[in-house]
């Protein structure tokens, strides 16, 4: 419908630049290089990104005074240790305990997604059993329920269980997941040979020779992805673990957190030098594990 | 097997059972292996649902039905459709679901097209590829609790940065914006701390969709002389609808449960009022509040599935909307 679109107010339009115009515009955006602007725009986005962290940082080495400022204060101040100390020392808010209650739950819960996870996705990828595709079609399904809202009923499971206020009320749950399972079949579909299974079989590898010795070794690009997601998710889970945890002496540290920010008179630099404690981990693993993040997720995009 | 065949020769007397017993024994083991593992494989995961997951669903529906207080163990008993009729008429319900969507918009809808943006600039030929899209993901690995707290200091009426900001264009030099004081600007203070969150994550799953467009298409859209913008309205995103639909599908999911923000953009984070007067208080709060504040499990279990069947009736709209709005026929 543009084919006969009025000509372009190009003052001398020579037959090169009008060549170099057209193949400019069939190229794929990601044979286009980005210009300026591409970069210019993209720098302020990590900008926005970053700066809340990094004002957190800057907050979180303050002074009262420094913070009670206008014009804001930009610059780290020398206050850190000073204001890590309050949080440390203040009485009901258990703040170490909590941040070793995070790492317990976040560990235990990402070594049994890890474990069980990558199990089920080897037998739904490589194994003939009856039904294999109807149950796999259950764990696709129940990825869409958002079990957020059985939480009351929860509650009174893990009530009657006797692990509510524990640390097991967190971390059981999450111990396999549908979207682990879900991945790892996806990615051993792709990445074990059947042929490799079929020799090792015909070999008399029993079917856990198979996963040890076969499956484990091929996985691991696929492990390291699905442990830094679910680390991530496991530490900043927080509505659960208030429920459950809030009010005992086993807080996680997104609950302390939450503490310290509770109360007539919250204080902000003692509040987020604790929140900064608790997202350091996450920024290491970020710095560490950046690329697999970024690769887990835009996989995960593909596939669904 | 050699040692089982020079065990049986020298004594005749009883080869054949020792043997066919090992042969069973064998036999037993493989067949055990092939019919029975792949569903203790996968057994750890139905177990784990099925106890924690579909059990609560559905055991939430029969909380749902009867009195059950936190407070009262003694007052027991079916309340038949008391504690879902009562939702009609609770002020605090409604209440609590406007703000939910109202932020739900105010965050979704400015969140997905910024990520579109984001996403195509991101799938040019870049210097530093990795590095722009590791920076894209900050927001996403910080805990939201973390996050909202510094927001809170960016929001704050007389000191924080926001208004600060806004002072330099000269809006509120008179009067600072209250962020906390009404419905829109808590909804759009509450709106931005989501929108940080789930920009970066929303561009990667579009860049990875964008990158499987396969290139002829492009180079066949050149003789509609189609700038960059065009291409990326006209071309790229109908060819990556599906993407489109499912982050749409992700944050109604999402957005409808909204909980951790306006938890702690209250100034007393576990009060869980969502302001004086409920101003940004949402469902997922409310749930919340009325489970573990008020003590009465089995009016917010009713909650619950009344959120439970929104969320499912606005998610299928959405994904209806959205396929019409992104070039899609039917």
């Amino acid at each position: 419908m543009t084919t006969v679109a009025p000509p372009r107010r190009d003052p001398a339009p020579a037959p090169t630049t009008g060549r170099k115009r057209a193949t400019l515009l069939g190229r794929a955006p990601q044979d286009t290089p980005a210009g300026i602007g591409a970069y210019l725009f993209l720098s302020l986005t990590a900008l926005f990104a970053a700066f809340p962290l990094y004002w957190m940082f800057v907050i979180a080495t303050s002074t009262d005074e420094a913070t009670a400022q206008l014009p804001p204060v930009v610059i780290p101040g020398d206050q850190f240790l000073v204001n890590l100390e309050e949080v440390f020392s203040l009485q009901d808010v258990y703040f170490a305990a909590s941040l070793v209650n995070s790492v317990i739950v976040a560990t235990v819960v990402t070594a049994s997604v890890l474990f069980f996870c990558s199990l089920a996705g080897f037998a739904f990828a490589k194994l003939r059993f009856r039904g294999s595709r109807p149950l796999l079609l259950f764990v696709i399904l129940t990825l869409t329920v958002p079990n957020q809202l059985g939480v009351v009923a929860l509650y009174i499971v893990m009530g009657k269980l006797g692990w509510n206020g524990t640390l097991l009320a967190v971390i059981v749950p999450g111990m396999v997941t549908a979207f682990g399972v879900f991945y790892m079949r996806q990615f051993i579909v792709n990445s074990v040979p059947d042929e490799l299974v079929e020799s090792a079989r015909v070999d008399g590898a029993t079917t856990m020779r198979v996963y040890w010795s076969i499956v484990l070794p091929a996985v691991r690009p696929a492990l390291a992805v699905l442990g830094l997601l679910t680390f991530v998710a496991t530490w900043n889970d927080f509505q659960w673990p208030l429920i459950t945890l809030n009010g005992t002496d086993y807080p996680t540290s997104m609950v302390a957190i939450s503490d310290l920010a509770s109360g007539n008179y919250v204080i902000y630099r003692r509040v987020l030098a604790g929140a900064f404690v608790a997202t350091v981990p996450l920024l290491i693993m970020l710095v560490i594990g950046g690329r697999q993040i970024v690769r887990g997720i835009m996989e995960g995009a593909v596939k669904s | 097997m050699p040692t089982t065949r020079a065990a049986a020769e020298p004594t005749t007397r009883r080869p054949p059972p020792v043997r066919s017993r090992r042969m069973t024994w064998r036999d037993r083991l493989h067949r055990f292996d092939v019919r029975v593992v792949p569903y203790l494989l996968i057994a750890p995961f139905f177990l784990l649902f099925f106890v924690f997951g579909l059990f609560p669903m559905v055991f939430n529906a029969v909380v749902a039905l009867r009195h059950w207080r936190l407070d009262d163990p003694e007052l027991t008993g079916w309340a038949g459709f008391e504690n879902f009729s009562r939702l009609f008429t609770d002020g605090d319900f409604g209440n609590a679901l406007y703000n939910t969507f109202g932020i739900f918009l105010l965050s979704t809808v400015p969140q997905l097209l910024l990520a579109l943006v984001i996403a195509s600039m991101l799938n040019r030929r870049l210097r530093g590829q990795t590095w722009w899209r590791v920076s894209a993901l900050l927001p996403y690995i910080t805990p939201i609790t973390a996050s909202t707290l510094v927001f809170n200091v960016f929001f704050s009426r007389d000191l924080g940065m926001a208004n600060w900001a806004l002072g330099l264009v000269g809006i509120g030099t008179e009067n600072p914006i209250d962020w906390r004081a009404d419905k829109l600007h808590s909804w759009i203070a509450i709106a931005t701390m989501v929108n940080w969150k789930w920009i970066g994550y929303n561009a990667l799953l579009y860049l990875a969709a964008m990158q499987s467009i396969p290139r002829d298409v492009y180079e066949a859209s050149a003789l509609d002389g189609a700038g960059p913008w065009r291409q990326l309205w006209r071309i790229t995103v109908p060819m990556i609808r599906p993407v489109v639909i499912f982050t749409v599908v992700l944050s109604t999911i999402g957005g409808l449960q909204l909980f951790t923000e306006p938890m702690l953009f209250d100034l007393n984070a576990q009060t869980a009022r969502g302001g004086a007067g409920g101003e940004w208080q949402t469902v997922a709060q409310l749930i919340y509040k009325v489970g573990w504040k008020d003590l009465n499990l089995g009016y917010a279990a009713a909650m619950s599935w009344a959120l439970f069947l929104i969320i499912l009736v606005v998610a299928a709209l959405n994904t209806l909307l959205t396929n019409r709005l992104s070039g899609g026929r039917k």
